[in-house]
């Protein structure tokens, strides 16, 4: 059934490829084009709905002096290379690969293509033509620690994770630091549905983790279930990419918002005017790439505390990876006085002191 | 750590979990044992979830939305059975376009609604017996849903076994030359095993999307249309077995996020994969027994009149 699966998608992926699917394409000459690839659909209101959100905000920018392309669905692996590949040949000026696992499908086809700009979102190889690019969700994700520790009764947050790849597991860190600098003996617990985007199996691990105690639910990954799930059970929840309030009226705290238009529409502009570089970009609060959802939901006090957080990590007073920090082991991992360095974040795999589980895989 | 209400509320999980899975791959056991592979399962239900979404938000009724959404993976089964049935292609071929277009046709149908929410379809509540500690809610505290692929199981079942048209559908599936031979019409007996599979596929659809996880997203199927299509073959095309197979599934998928959440330190990748081991470990055990793995002879075979 797999083998059937996987032709499945790599028909998918062909006949998408041959204009019959995902590909929306205007036919022009001397504009700029750019494209992207998604690793879900454009309407999973998630990751992939908010890089289409900026691909959107690019066309508004620049009118009929851009003609962009997307490709929605493509899994990690070799049909992402086959994908970039094509968008390569059909004459894009510039790619954005939208998914960690698109790293080495990237770097491949960007050899193979010196005149084409690749970018690619949330890795760490880059070439001459192939720069990178992130944001700094555990920023925004110190700040729901925060608010968590603050609302929860139980003590106990329940974490929806998605794959064990340094951004989740930094992202699962930030959360536990916050929470910590408000309550020493926060727990967590954390579910890994080994999925991105799988909307039922995601309300499952909100059930799961509401039935076994957590009373604030926090997720990396990209549906608005199990927001869905903590309205329907009466428990509090942070939304992920989106803001998802809709879903969660009464149980949404606030939602931490990707917003990659600004990045979108300087790169395209340097592509443009012919100033593109291969550059490594990590912008965050400061920059408005990361953005907070209005907090809502909670008293003013906890309110009031998010709000001067989230300042003080924007003027750049707060690090939410300052020492001390200690590992699970009880070492001392960053001392008083210093931060993790950046690329340290970037490939981080370890948890925390006072986090009650094991790293998958380790 | 396990008390009443846990053990409740996983098995009320599992149930739900369960039902998705229940319901598609009842109408494609029908399909297959007719002799008819459809691999469109997945397609089906996509459009179904659509379908059912915009009707039930639409109309404000989600009994609409679940009729709309039947009548959507019917209408698709159709293009499949005009395909593989009438013009006798490839059927693996027009499954897998079906599926194709259906996942395509669902992200059109419902592009309008991502993000917009639904109030979830209402558990039933029967006084006295909901509020039973643990069978309470499994058993009488689920959604119509849940009941009504029980009951599609059990008419399907009994159909199959006990009825005329059961016996003339199996004998199409077995060998559609001696059937046709005695008069009855293949094709149009095929169709409409293909038309109730479309159905029961276009319900599943509303199930995802009316009852479980509210709202509309593009690909909320995430490859249970797949996994029903695999079930069916898990069942050795027995209905009892397939809803062993689909609670087996539902139950391993939602106590492995369970056993998670205890921290008990096993791989979360190796936990994932368990329901599909069991599956496969299931299906070891079966062919080892050799108690006929039931596959309809005539399975995936086009039929072509007086040929």
């Amino acid at each position: 059934m797999r083998k059937i699966l996987s032709t499945a998608l790599a028909l998918a992926a062909g006949l998408a490829l041959a204009g019959m699917g995902g590909v929306q394409a205007h036919a022009a000459d001397k504009k700029v084009k750019a494209a992207w690839i998604y690793i879900g659909p454009v309407g999973d209101f998630g990751w992939s709905y908010q890089h289409d959100q900026g691909r959107k905000a690019v066309e508004k920018e620049f009118g009929d002096k851009v003609e962009t392309t997307y490709v929605e669905n493509v899994p990690e692996g070799p049909d992402a290379e086959r994908v970039i590949e094509q968008l390569a040949r059909a004459g894009n000026d510039i790619i954005f690969t939208t998914s960690f696992g698109y790293m080495e499908p990237t770097l491949k086809v960007a050899k193979r293509h010196p005149k084409t700009f690749f970018e690619h979102a949330t890795g760490y190889k880059q070439a001459k033509n192939m720069a990178t690019y992130n944001a700094k969700f555990h920023e925004g994700r110190y700040i729901i620690g925060q608010i968590a520790a603050k609302m929860s009764k139980s003590g106990t947050i329940g974490y929806i994770a998605s794959f064990p790849i340094p951004e989740v597991i930094s992202g699962i860190d930030s959360m536990m630091l916050g929470a910590q600098s408000i309550n020493p003996d926060i727990k967590i617990k954390i579910v890994w549905v080994n999925s991105w985007f799988d909307p039922a199996k995601e309300a499952d691990a909100a059930k799961a983790l509401i039935d076994q105690g957590a009373d604030i639910i926090a997720q990396h990954t990209d549906s608005p279930a199990a927001m869905q799930v903590a309205e329907a059970r009466g428990v509090k929840a942070f939304g992920q990419s989106s803001d998802m309030i809709s879903f969660g009226p009464h149980a949404q705290l606030t939602s931490i918002v990707d917003n990659w238009a600004p990045y979108y529409i300087e790169r395209v502009k340097e592509v443009m005017d012919g100033t593109w570089k291969s550059t490594d970009t990590w912008a965050g609060l400061k920059d408005g790439e990361v953005q907070m959802a209005p907090y809502t939901n909670m008293p003013d006090d906890v309110k009031k505390m998010a709000e001067d957080t989230e300042a003080k990590i924007k003027s750049g007073e707060l690090n939410p990876f300052q020492g001390p920090i200690y590992n699970q082991a009880g070492e001392l991992v960053v001392k008083e006085g210093e931060v993790l360095p950046d690329k340290d974040i970037l490939s981080l795999n370890w948890y925390v002191k006072g986090i009650d589980d094991t790293v998958p895989g380790k | 750590m396990l008390d009443a209400a846990i053990i409740g509320a996983v098995l009320a999980s599992i149930v739900a979990a369960a039902t998705t899975l229940l319901l598609a791959s009842i109408g494609e056991l029908v399909a297959e044992r007719a002799g008819t592979l459809n691999l469109g399962v997945e397609g089906m239900m996509i459009v179904g979830a659509a379908v059912g979404y915009a009707a039930a938000y639409g109309s404000g009724s989600l009994i609409l939305g679940t009729i709309a959404a039947m009548l959507a993976g019917t209408l698709l089964s159709l293009v499949f059975a005009g395909l593989a049935i009438w013009l006798a292609a490839n059927q693996v071929a027009s499954g897998l376009a079906t599926t194709i277009l259906g996942l395509g046709l669902a992200g059109l149908i419902g592009s309008p609604f991502v993000g917009t929410t639904l109030t979830a379809a209402p558990a039933l509540h029967i006084p006295v017996l909901s509020d039973l500690p643990i069978v309470g809610p499994v058993l009488f505290g689920q959604d119509a849903f849940a009941y009504a692929s029980i009951a599609l199981l059990a008419i399907v079942a009994y159909g199959l076994a006990r009825t005329r048209a059961g016996l003339v559908l199996r004998a199409v599936g077995e060998s559609h030359v001696a059937a046709h031979a005695l008069g009855h019409p293949v094709r149009r007996i095929r169709t409409l095993a293909v038309m109730f599979g479309g159905a029961c596929a276009g319900l599943a659809g509303a199930q995802l999307s009316l009852a479980y996880t509210p709202f509309w997203a593009s690909d909320m199927t995430a490859g249970r249309g797949w996994i029903a299509l695999a079930l069916v073959v898990f069942s050795a095309w027995r209905p009892l077995w397939l809803l062993g197979g689909a609670y087996l599934f539902g139950a391993v998928s939602i106590l492995q996020l369970h056993v998670q959440g205890f921290g008990l330190g096993i791989p979360s990748q190796l936990l994932s994969s368990l329901p599909y081991l069991a599956t496969i470990a299931a299906l070891v055990v079966i062919s080892a027994l050799k108690r006929g793995q039931g596959a309809p002879a005539s399975l995936g075979v086009p039929f072509v009149p007086d040929r």
